[in-house]
């Protein structure tokens, strides 16, 4: 493999934990909901998957595990802020608080095991084409599924009469609700599926990107993750732009202090942060773009009057 | 069966001093039922976590000193989350504190007078503001997000921190450990008695009356509250709620900072790589606890302090992880946001047939 195609590749696997995880929080917030709680939630995905893996032997199992545990801890942040109405920013914070808590004391038993790797997913002659093949066609599935998840959730949003329903009642819940629409069990469906993909991104970080527990191995990402939605101004083009422009950096970091550049290692640690900052004061210097498209309801409580 | 809320014509009285309680009792019940689940004796368990750590003189101090940051840091948190301002940041405010608080022992280890210590505080609080500020001015400035913006700071300030104790504030002597010198003379906090107890427990419950005095007898409390609850009455009454923002960060920045300083020049004594528990974090659940007011910041301080001081407990007695302190933590959050909604709300549960 060449050197180009191996920085190519450490960025793509660098980004997609990102994209995954936003782009689930990315369908939760069109709907009108803020999930602070995607680390915590990753955290538990990390864990569970990586546990599950461990006791079956199959990594594929830990990742439907790790799905399963995402959606279990999202529906505690969903029957909170949408059952008992309580204030989104402080609920999501307890999720995150008590996710990276708890997968903590579950991994506890599983610091320092030798991990078990999700198979990459070598399409056959494809792969072997010069230059693209390796890149496009010899990645490990959960790249392949978050691609597959963000045209999903693009078309379904702007095509479908469900994403126009989920627009709807992230626009203006009352109105939505006035309709007939279902507007809690909307939310409650959209947050499971924020679940499930933060899940799933926690799953690529202990089965694919570095096979092993580590606590706190999220190290910051759910709120990366958070940012992107902002970044994206929520359309998920844009947000998987932005989710491969932070994976980039991320990696610029590590290679940067592989190849001895004179910059301490934290001033290198400390890039996707404070990219994340510049990336949310650049779009947010553009008024217009990130008004337009905010969800008018984003972060409200509804309750519906009978 | 379906679960109805009912708004209440007026908020509960009763339910705003039962809802602490009732999450209390559900976390130490949910608690039980974790440790038994991990082969524990609960009841055991429950009793090394909670009231082991108030039955001798030795545990009770060592609450006394977790409580103090918990504290300082929580009061500032309370006042800035009643203004509906986001502050998630205080851990990232608490290391820049104690950074620049540091750099008086570091550099100016002869200046050896009262003076030095009050310079340190100063320092320290102008550090915790000064992080703050960035969060605070992104917001007024460019709308950006502060709950993002305060949070990525912690990471860029502990990366800060380490490198400065890895590199050029390493102790020359110090066989190459990845610590600061050690402070001494009137560059450490006053301890009492043959504990640990020191000053900034002290300074914590002053500032705390202070600021329970200023959220219920002054005007700048009454602003602070009516932009939080009702930003366009306030807007018609002539507060500023750019200035509510700036005085809000500024304030709990100051108090982080504070409390940074206080901790490297107390119990530990030097700068070293990690210098708080998640205080910072903590203090977050500190305040929600203590019902947004100062004066409950400090018995939730001092709850937040004992399950602190109970994991560790646990881990020593029953080896069970210490990472239990933060389950605890997080489930207690939890609880009490479910139960603060019985404050405004009743709930109802219909019946499949009783469903209107």
């Amino acid at each position: 493999m060449t050197a180009y195609e191996t920085i190519i590749l450490t960025v793509i696997t660098a980004s997609t934990p990102l994209l995954l995880a936003a782009i689930g929080e990315l369908v939760v917030e069109r709907a009108g909901v803020l999930n602070l709680g995607i680390e915590g939630m990753m955290a538990m995905g990390a864990v569970s998957g990586f546990a599950m893996a461990q006791v079956t032997g199959s990594a594929w199992l830990g990742v439907l595990f790790a799905m399963l545990a995402g959606v279990a801890i999202s529906m505690l942040f969903a029957f909170l802020t949408q059952s008992l109405v309580t204030n989104q920013v402080a609920t999501g914070l307890s999720i995150t608080l008590l996710g990276l808590g708890l997968s903590g004391l579950i991994g506890g038993g599983f610091v320092g095991m030798p991990g078990i790797k999700l198979d990459y997913v070598a399409i056959p002659v494809l792969s072997e084409l010069p230059l693209v093949g390796k890149l496009i066609f010899g990645q490990d599935p959960l790249v392949y599924i978050s691609i597959l998840l963000t045209v999903g959730v693009a078309y379904t949003l702007k095509k479908t009469r469900i994403g126009l329903i989920i627009r709807a009642v992230g626009q203006n819940h009352h109105s939505a609700h006035a309709l007939g629409y279902p507007v809690i069990k909307v939310r409650y469906a959209c947050i499971a599926f924020g679940g499930l993909t933060s899940g799933l991104a926690g799953a690529y970080l202990s089965l694919v990107y570095t096979p092993q527990w580590i606590e706190n191995m999220t190290a910051g990402r759910g709120w990366i993750a958070l940012a992107l939605v902002v970044f994206s101004t929520w359309l998920p083009a844009r947000l998987a732009a932005g989710a491969y422009l932070f994976g980039g950096v991320w990696i610029l970091g590590l290679y940067a202090q592989g190849m001895g550049v004179g910059i301490p290692s934290q001033f290198l640690s400390s890039l996707p942060y404070l990219a994340t900052i510049i990336a949310l004061i650049v779009i947010s210097t553009n008024r217009r773009l990130s008004v337009i498209n905010t969800p008018a309801s984003l972060g409200q409580g509804f309750v519906p009057d009978r | 069966m379906q679960l109805i809320l009912e708004k209440r014509a007026q908020a509960s009285a009763i339910m705003n001093v039962a809802s602490p309680v009732l999450a209390i009792l559900l976390t130490v019940i949910l608690g039980g039922i974790i440790f038994a689940a991990m082969g524990q004796p609960p009841l055991k368990a429950l009793y090394i976590y909670f009231i082991d750590p108030l039955t001798n003189m030795w545990s009770i101090e060592e609450v006394l000193v977790k409580a103090a940051p918990l504290i300082l840091i929580g009061i500032g948190l309370a006042v800035t989350f009643r203004a509906n301002v986001w502050n998630i940041g205080a851990e990232g405010q608490l290391t820049a504190g104690a950074l620049l608080g540091a750099m008086i022992p570091i550099f100016f280890a002869e200046w050896q007078s009262p003076l030095a210590l009050l310079a340190m505080f100063a320092l320290g609080m102008i550090g915790g503001a000064a992080l703050a500020a960035i969060p605070a001015l992104l917001k007024i400035r460019f709308g950006v997000n502060e709950i993002l913006t305060s949070l990525m700071l912690v990471y860029i300030a502990q990366l800060l921190l380490d490198w400065l104790v890895r590199g050029p504030w390493k102790d020359p002597h110090g066989y190459n450990f990845p610590k600061s010198v050690a402070f001494d003379g009137w560059h450490l906090v006053p301890m009492f008695g043959d504990g640990r107890v020191h000053l900034g427990l002290f300074i914590a419950l002053a500032l705390a009356v202070v600021l329970f005095w200023m959220m219920n007898r002054t005007i700048k409390g009454f602003e602070i509250k009516v932009i939080g609850r009702a930003p366009r009455a306030g807007a018609f009454a002539g507060f500023s709620k750019t200035g509510t923002v700036w005085f809000c960060f500024l304030l709990s920045g100051a108090l982080a900072g504070l409390a940074g300083i206080i901790e490297v020049a107390g119990p530990i004594g030097q700068l070293q790589p990690r210098i708080s528990p998640s205080y910072g974090f903590t203090a977050i659940i500190v305040a929600f606890l203590g019902r947004l007011n100062p004066i409950g910041v400090i018995f939730a301080g001092l709850l937040l302090a004992i399950s602190y001081i109970g994991g560790e407990g646990v881990q020593i007695e029953l080896g069970v992880s210490d990472k239990t302190a933060q389950v605890f933590q997080g489930m207690l959050l939890f609880f009490i946001l479910m139960c603060d909604t019985l404050i405004h709300y009743r709930v109802r549960f219909l019946g499949a047939k009783g469903a209107v």
